[in-house]
């Protein structure tokens, strides 16, 4: 038997670091110790798939029961593609995210700002034979959070994507352009590479909003291509 | 003609999936999948001490994936750190090169104050291959080679707990 294929390092400065002194959730949660370098096996290069029979798509945030969530109704819409450009498809992404008042659905958030019965924030879409995604949704709002004083978290949405392979595991956030709060997030900041940073950002994108209805934003994803490919410097 | 691109970075968690509410994906048996069932098990740990709101996932390439046995478990951590997933009991799997890889299933630690996932793995004590195991064996220090090797605790039942920061800190994995 051959050996797999590795997926191919991340470039420098373009992944967080987990010791982000600004972040103060950090201090207590990064490894002290270097990483072990291992080379990837058929653990790392295989990962889970997940059928739609099973895992059932909700590509419609915006309303719970037919009842429509208050706020500004958005569609999302973008490619996963890999390290080489190619689409990965048929590939789960899970969304979740606050409410239009910057508030989530989940017991633990005990920010004094109202629920809304309608809104569960709680989404799974699959990409299609092209790498393409889209959900509606209903636009987050800002939330505060004890970091230090006065912080607030940037509107965004939370991403989970599984691509190929376990080695391919992405957790995300994606922003919204012109958010004033973006430069004072540490978490945001906390990805040294300005260019990576601000792919994090999606776009305005007139194309994609349905008139009369909702507008339309656009994030595209890059998960890891294989090693063996050219690597941009 | 693709052209290359950066892969997108990653962000933290936070404290707020709905998901890890649920409870069933922590089963990897739900699916009605047959085998010798094990629970691994263990408490998740950062340098403050027993960690809630932690993010666990599984990840085996054998036995084989299929319909009844998706080979991925998620589980989050309850009030008093602990994680606990039902799956099927891995077998030996080969390593690159001629190498044989010790049973072992990959751990992956997501939680508010990570900002991207961190790696490790379970492997099972009393296997032979440990002896022999490529990852295992490049670690020379017995105590840091221990993190990452589940011990018995009662039938069927395997324990591994997982360390963020500080003393006995687990081992993770750059891969
Ligand atoms: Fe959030």
């Amino acid at each position: 038997m051959s050996d797999p294929l590795p997926f191919a390092p991340f470039a420098p400065a373009t992944q967080p670091d987990l010791d982000s002194p600004a972040y103060v959730g950090t201090r207590k949660r990064h490894p002290l110790r270097a990483p072990v370098k291992m080379p990837q096996t058929v653990t790392e290069t295989t990962g889970p798939r997940f059928s739609t029979a099973h895992f059932p798509p909700v590509a419609d945030l915006s309303r719970v029961g037919g009842k429509e969530a208050l706020g500004e109704r958005i569609i999302v819409a973008g490619t996963v593609t890999d390290g080489d450009g190619r689409p990965v498809p048929h590939t789960m992404i899970e969304i979740w995210q606050a409410n239009a008042c910057g508030r989530y659905h989940h017991p633990g958030d005990q920010h004094d700002a109202p629920l809304d019965p309608n809104f569960h924030g709680n989404g799974r879409v699959f990409t299609d034979a092209e790498g393409r995604y889209r959900f509606m949704t209903i636009k987050p709002g800002a939330y505060p959070w004890p970091n230090h004083r006065n912080a607030w978290r940037p509107n965004h949405i939370h991403y989970s994507l599984f691509g190929p392979a376990f080695a391919t595991r992405l957790i995300t956030q994606m922003y919204f352009p012109g958010d004033p709060l973006l430069a004072l997030d540490p978490i945001y900041n906390s990805v040294p590479d300005k260019a990576a940073r601000e792919r994090l950002i999606s776009s305005f994108e007139i194309g994609l909003t349905e008139p009369d209805y909702a507008l339309g934003y656009r994030f595209d994803i890059v998960l890891r291509g294989r090693a063996a490919t050219p690597m941009e410097n | 003609m693709t052209v290359p691109r950066i892969p997108t970075s990653n962000q933290t968690i936070g404290p707020y999936w709905h998901l890890l509410e649920d409870k069933s994906w922590a089963d990897l048996t739900r699916f009605g999948a047959a085998g010798e069932t094990i629970v691994l098990t263990g408490i998740l740990y950062d340098g403050d001490g027993p960690m809630a709101e932690g993010c666990i996932e599984i990840w085996q390439s054998d036995p084989p994936a299929d319909d009844r046995f998706p080979g991925f478990g998620r589980s989050g951590t309850d009030k008093e750190g602990r994680y606990r997933f039902t799956t099927l009991k891995p077998g030996a799997e080969p390593g690159r090169g001629n190498a044989q890889q010790a049973p072992h299933i990959d751990v992956m630690i997501h939680a508010r104050g990570l900002l991207h996932p961190v790696v490790t793995r379970a492997y099972f004590a009393g296997e032979a291959l440990n002896e022999t195991d490529p990852l295992l064996a490049s670690i020379d220090d017995p105590h840091r080679r221990a993190t990452l090797i589940a011990r018995p605790e009662g039938a069927g039942v395997w324990r591994l707990d997982l360390r963020l920061q500080g003393d006995g800190e687990t081992v993770f994995l750059d891969v």
